[in-house]
């Protein structure tokens, strides 16, 4: 498969779940686990362009697949303007359901690039947040969505530490 | 949304984005589960799969012969070790795997240690348990009855489920002011049993140094100094070869203070092993065997002249705390700070009276944002409010406002022996009212029941008491409840502070450098926190309780003073003047009258490292350290109004609109205060709505994944609409008075009171949480369910 | 497209494995390659596409399949058209898919308003109609939307497929007539003239079963209906459907009289059991009144615009 653009392979057992081959066998551990049931989404990823639930798809079946993580959010160094919006807009606390949430919402820009609040809630409504009673979640996607230009690069300023 | 920026010279308190989130939204956080050690081993937990069991046998022979296996731990074995039972946190013990019988579905009974984390979950099946089924206590209600089967058969010549009784306040006083009023209503009510469900689950990974001896366990704590202390004395370790390492904690609400077996086991088996051991529950594991929350039965009475003033309260609460009495509780309080339930109100007298009992559930008991049960204190005290409105038929806000207490009160005495710091309730009543829009909304509402369509607003007004706590009333198993804090600056002007408190999202290490640099004027960004490491961080009983801000954040501050107060020593140095001639603009001592003569911190720092001559008995660096035992507690409060709409066919509840207000003294940093109100909002939807753990008649927990216990979502919480009102603390160094836990206890009754106040056309006076659809539409039939028992 | 599973209960016993039992993989890219595979593979492999519903109740170890086979390179199932007077969906059609289809959408809204509330938009991303059906879980709810639509299932093997009646297809929870070498491979519905459809479900939550969900399709003539259909989930109705209160609909006119009537029959006939979600007399009033909801709506779109 590839992961973020470069080609990974490795033997594995069928049966190992997509999110402990990003996390234990490539050491991806922005990728996180949260429930057993595909009920949390902490563990979303893209898989050929689209947001799964990576603990509830094996490794064996993202063979040949192309998997886009939160570590492929950045792109030559600078951040996604979701990622950006997260920070301004206070978008995250303890950060563990985050780089789900991003995820889904690059996709959400991605297909749709101004969205209502109402669109963004529908989307991430399939993941959990325990911190910020979704709030700034929704706040941080609108942000993103008014600081991107076309290509997605976003607003200049320099933004987290 | 409050939105205090940044000073321009970005020092100290206001609006500035965490330096926390640059890692996290790389994904680069660094939680326990993400840690990998050389040679590092996995743990897995066989768990009971009954409530209560005899154990007869264990064979682990086909577990030990699996050829990834390493090592197998039963209680028997820990019992060699003397550590198949460890002291709980309310001076009882809890099993770390169970040796005479399991007590509770999931409890601890093997540990498998494997070299990958599917073989010891295979190796699980391969254990072979034999059990003799008991008949299980579910039933709280039922837990004292004679023919009940004792639970804790290991506590010797224990005949009965009975944990212990305590009361506060003046019963014969409260007695009399019933004698004496107009109105008296009555009503029980339960506080289900809920879970804190972080998104991270607790894990632990121990290394033990077979060469030096030294222990470091890297630890979903929120308490990584009370872990280490506890550790040492109860596997008698000495504390100095024992690190607790907290890293990045991927939330916690009360669910990572106590010591879990699993922690206890990966240590275990670290030992036998000589290898690291990671063990990270699932998410069945965290739901079924972690500490809970509430679960308490509450019988209210309050007691009211005609006209509306409310003289007394009295609430008898039957607590279910589970099979082992694991409350994380200040010794003194076996109900923790229940006790302040009169809440925010001006009553003659209050008592209440608590009774602790054993049953086949999971231990725990204070846990999720809870602030030592000031959340089921301020649900019964603000369901009893709108019950005696409904019996008066008056307007739930102007009884509240009548009944508040007033401004001139402070600090007020309450009934049961409180002091409440500061306060000034009605401002921000009538604060969230306008904000709501609340007499619109009841002609609304009037307009819509006249059509038959349900909608309801409730208010909840809540004092919290946070910032445990004084060292002459508090400690937990015998250590103070102060909390240290070391700075250090370093020659050219940047600082370093050392924290004994753990973040679990709080953002400590934005705030409490904002702190820093709100009394020392050194730049936010150039004060870097240091935290959740035993060996690096002075001694403290960490984070919970909302009480971070209160007692370590003083600490911070008080430190921080110190290091200006030096700075002043050592600028008159400079200046060759008497540190009485200086005055202190922030960030720079100067001489009284000619600004121009001065030393910022910087170049103080620099001179305090240098050559320069000091004054006599001045030791040179900049440095200074506090451990601060506050002198009482602080009482946040707050206003909360929801606004429900409920489906007349469906009984579905809709959250329209919520309206919080919330008064903590001073922000540190307001963005950080609103998003922590947020998530305590959504908390309160999901406790008021959704979420609770019931169990069956055997006893099988009807909660245990994230399929049945449910969380709320996106769409289920409406965007809240925050407000503020500021009363300073009149005895914290800044004013602070903490914020982490407000909404979460403030949010549940508001929520209640607004769906019962939709249901008032059919009668409605109560029903318990979670008022799901089935729930809502027993209640509009009259008959509203048990939520603690599996619906039949 | 899966076979028997077992019935989950409680957690019980299987408590906390959470990581499937091993487990061999083969991927197929043709049909041919999976009638081959299940031919070697015998009846001890599971095909699997979203694996939603087969991957969790693999890691509790509830199901233990020796094989699996994974039909996601399948796209020759993953089509939604029209043929032959009928709407014909592939088995490998997602749930997102579905759910913003115009072609589905433009004949049945209960499509788009069904898949809308089915677990989650991530879940739906990868979830198959197919993997759906097949799991015949009781609270499913394209099940109940096709028994509204009285649709046909393609259910092939190696030489030959067979078509089936939805009503004939689920022979009680979680198991279906699908056989071990064969898999489910297109839904088919009938294109209706005058048609009006769709889906009312109350869940505690977003992305939690359904207490009970309806699926309602009513077809107008001359001002009588002519055809009805009734789906039900969650609430134990035998194949997941409601004729007695489909019979009472079928040659009168509509009316508010006639829909209450239908919708009582439609509670009282079904058999839903207590559980966390409510207790049955709730659960049967909840059906009466989605019924309600449904039959409505679906009357309102089968009259001509303004009617």
């Amino acid at each position: 498969m590839t992961v973020n653009g470069e080609a990974v392979s490795g033997e594995v057992e069928p049966r190992l779940l997509l999110v402990h081959f990003l996390r234990d066998n490539l050491r991806l551990t922005g990728t996180h686990w949260g429930c057993d049931t595909s009920n949390c989404g902490t563990c979303v990823v893209w898989m050929d362009g689209v947001p799964v639930k990576s603990c509830t798809v094996l490794a064996a079946m993202a063979s040949g697949r192309d998997i886009r993580t939160v570590e492929g959010l950045e792109v030559n160094g600078e951040l996604d303007p979701v990622q950006k919006g997260f920070i301004e807009m206070h978008g995250l606390q303890c950060g563990f359901c985050t780089p789900g949430m991003m995820l889904t919402a690059r996709w959400l820009l991605d297909h749709n690039p101004d969205p209502s609040e109402t669109e963004i809630r529908e989307a991430i409504s399939g993941q959990i947040c325990r911190c910020t009673g979704y709030e700034n979640i929704v706040r941080a996607i609108r942000w993103a969505a008014e600081n991107s230009n076309g290509n997605g690069a976003a607003m200049k300023e320099e933004v987290g530490a | 949304m409050t939105d205090l920026q940044q000073r321009p010279d970005g020092v100290g308190f206001g609006r500035v984005i965490r330096k926390e989130d640059a890692r996290f939204v790389r994904g680069k956080g660094n939680y326990v589960d993400d840690i990998v050690l050389p040679g590092m081993l996995f743990g897995a937990v066989l768990r009971s799969p009954y409530a209560h069991a005899k154990i007869v046998s264990i064979d682990t022979s086909a577990a030990e012969a699996h050829p990834k296996v390493k090592a197998v731990i039963t209680g028997a074995l820990l019992e060699t070790l003397s550590l198949a039972w460890i002291p709980s946190l309310s001076h009882d013990v809890i099993a770390v795997l169970a040796t005479d019988k399991v007590r509770y579905q999931g409890q601890e009974v093997a540990f498998v240690v494997a070299e990958d984390k599917y073989a010891a979950r295979d190796a699980l099946e391969l254990i072979d348990v034999e059990y003799e089924v008991l008949a299980p206590v579910v039933d709280a209600k039922r837990a004292l009855d004679p023919d009940a089967a004792v639970i804790r058969t290991d506590i010797e010549g224990k005949k009965d489920n009975y944990i212990f009784d305590w009361g506060s306040g003046d019963e014969d006083a409260t007695e009399a002011v019933f004698k004496k009023a107009d109105v008296i209503v009555e009503q029980d009510m339960l506080y289900p049993r809920v879970h804190p469900a972080p998104m991270e689950t607790c894990g632990a990974v121990a290394d033990m140094d077979p060469i030096s001896g030294k222990l470091t366990i890297y630890c979903t704590t929120q308490a990584p100094h009370a872990h280490r202390t506890l550790y040492a004395l109860v596997a008698g370790l000495p504390e100095h070869k024992l690190r607790v390492f907290s890293p990045d904690i991927g939330g916690g609400f009360g669910n990572k203070v106590g010591i879990y077996p699993g922690y206890v086991l990966a240590v275990v088996g670290s030992i036998l092993t000589k290898r690291p051991v990671k063990w990270v529950e699932d998410r069945s594991e965290n739901l079924m065997s972690t500490s809970f929350a509430r679960d308490y039965h509450m019988h209210g009475k309050i007691a009211a002249t005609k006209d509306g003033k409310i003289l007394g309260l009295r609430v008898d609460v039957l607590a279910d705390h589970g099979a082992f009495n694991n409350t994380a509780q200040p010794t003194k309080f076996p109900a923790g700070f229940f006790h302040v339930f009169s809440g925010s109100y001006d009553l003659e007298a209050a008592y209440c009276a608590v009774k602790g009992v054993y049953t086949n559930k999971a231990p725990g008991g204070v846990a999720y944002a809870c602030s030592f049960r000031v959340t089921e204190a301020v649900y019964v005290v603000e369901r009893m409010v709108d019950r005696l409105a409904l019996e008066l038929d008056m307007d739930p806000a102007d009884l509240r406002m009548k009944n508040l207490l007033r401004p001139e009160q402070f600090p007020y005495t309450s009934p049961t022996g409180w002091e409440y710091d500061s306060g000034e309730y009605p401002r921000a009543l009538e604060l969230a009212m306008k904000m709501a829009g609340y007499w619109d909304l009841r002609k609304e509402q009037a307009e819509k029941r006249a059509r038959g369509e349900l909608m309801g607003i409730g208010i909840s007004f809540f004092t919290e008491t946070v910032g445990a706590g004084p060292k002459k009333h508090m400690d937990i198993l015998g250590l103070g409840m102060a909390d240290g804090c070391e700075v250090r600056v370093h020659p050219t002007g940047k600082a370093v502070v050392r924290l004994s408190v753990q973040t679990q999202g709080q953002g400590h290490e934005t705030t409490f450098a904002q702190i820093v640099s709100e009394v020392t004027g050194i730049p936010v960004a150039d004060v870097e926190v240091v935290h959740g490491d035993t060996d690096n961080t002075p001694f403290g009983l960490g984070t919970y309780g909302s009480r971070s801000t209160p007692v370590s954040g003083a600490a911070a501050a008080v430190a921080s003073k110190r290091i200006v107060d030096k700075a002043r020593l050592i600028a008159a140095a400079m200046l060759e003047c008497s540190p009485d001639d200086l005055e202190w603009e922030l960030g720079r001592w100067q001489v009284k009258g000619d600004p121009s003569a001065g030393k910022t911190i910087a170049e103080i720092a620099f001179a305090a490292h240098a050559t320069l001559e000091l004054p006599e008995g001045l030791e040179g660096h900049l440095d200074a350290s506090c451990v601060y035992d506050p002198p009482n507690l602080t009482f946040p409060f707050g206003a909360y109004i929801c606004v429900v709409d409920v489906d007349p066919g469906t009984a579905k509840v809709t959250v329209r609109r919520f309206i919080a207000v919330d008064d903590c003294g001073p922000r540190i940093n307001p963005m950080i205060v609103e998003g922590q109100v947020h998530g305590g909002l959504a908390d309160g939807v999901g406790m008021a709505l959704m979420e609770s753990i019931a169990f069956d008649e055997d006893g099988n927990c009807l909660g245990g994944s994230l399929m049945d216990y449910l969380l709320p979502t996106s769409i289920e919480c409406p965007s809240w609409e925050t407000g503020e009102t500021v009363t300073p603390s009149p005895h914290h160094p800044l004013g602070l008075k903490g914020v982490g836990e407000s909404a979460t206890v403030g949010s549940p009754p508001a929520v209640v009171n607004a769906v019962l106040d939709a249901l008032k056309p059919f009668g409605v006076k109560h029903a318990d949480m979670p008022l799901t659809p089935a729930q809502v539409w027993r209640a509009m039939q009259g008959r509203p369910m048990r939520t603690d028992m599996a619906i039949q | 497209m899966f076979g028997p599973a077992p019935l989950a209960r409680t957690w019980g016993v299987k408590l906390n494995m959470q990581v499937p039992a091993p487990v061999e993989y083969e991927r197929a890219t043709s049909l041919t390659e999976v009638f081959d595979l299940l031919e070697r593979y015998g009846p001890e492999s599971r095909v699997i596409a979203g694996g939603h519903s087969l991957l969790p109740m693999m890691k509790i170890r509830l199901a233990r399949p020796e094989v699996l086979i994974d039909i996601n390179d399948l796209t020759e199932l993953d089509y939604i058209r029209i043929d032959g007077g009928e709407l014909r969906i592939g088995a490998m059609v997602r749930h997102a898919t579905l759910m913003s289809s115009p072609l589905a959408g433009e004949y049945y809204p209960i499509f788009a308003e069904a898949e809308a509330v089915i677990a989650d938009p991530i879940v739906r991303n990868r979830g198959t109609v197919g993997g759906s059906l097949c799991q015949a879980d009781p609270a499913e709810d394209l099940s109940a939307v096709f028994a509204a639509l009285k649709a046909t299932v393609v259910i092939s093997g190696k030489s030959s497929s067979r078509t089936v009646p939805i009503s004939e297809f689920h022979t009680g929870p979680y198991t279906t007539v699908v056989g071990p070498e064969e898999i489910l491979t297109e839904v088919r519905v009938h294109l209706r003239a005058n048609a009006g459809s769709a889906y009312e479900k109350v869940e505690r939550r977003l992305g939690d079963w359904a207490i009970a969900a309806v699926g309602a399709m009513v077809r107008i003539e001359g001002g009588l209906i002519v055809e009805a259909g009734i789906g039900l989930a969650a609430v134990r109705a035998e194949h997941y459907s409601a004729p007695e209160a489909e019979q009472i609909l079928v040659g009168s006119a509509p009316s508010d009289e006639l829909v209450e009537r239908a919708a009582s029959l439609a509670g009282e006939h079904c058999n839903p059991s207590a559980d966390q979600r409510g207790p049955v007399d709730y659960k049967r009033h909840l059906v009466k009144e989605l019924t309600t909801r449904a039959l409505k709506r679906s009357i309102s779109r089968a009259l001509p615009e303004g009617a």
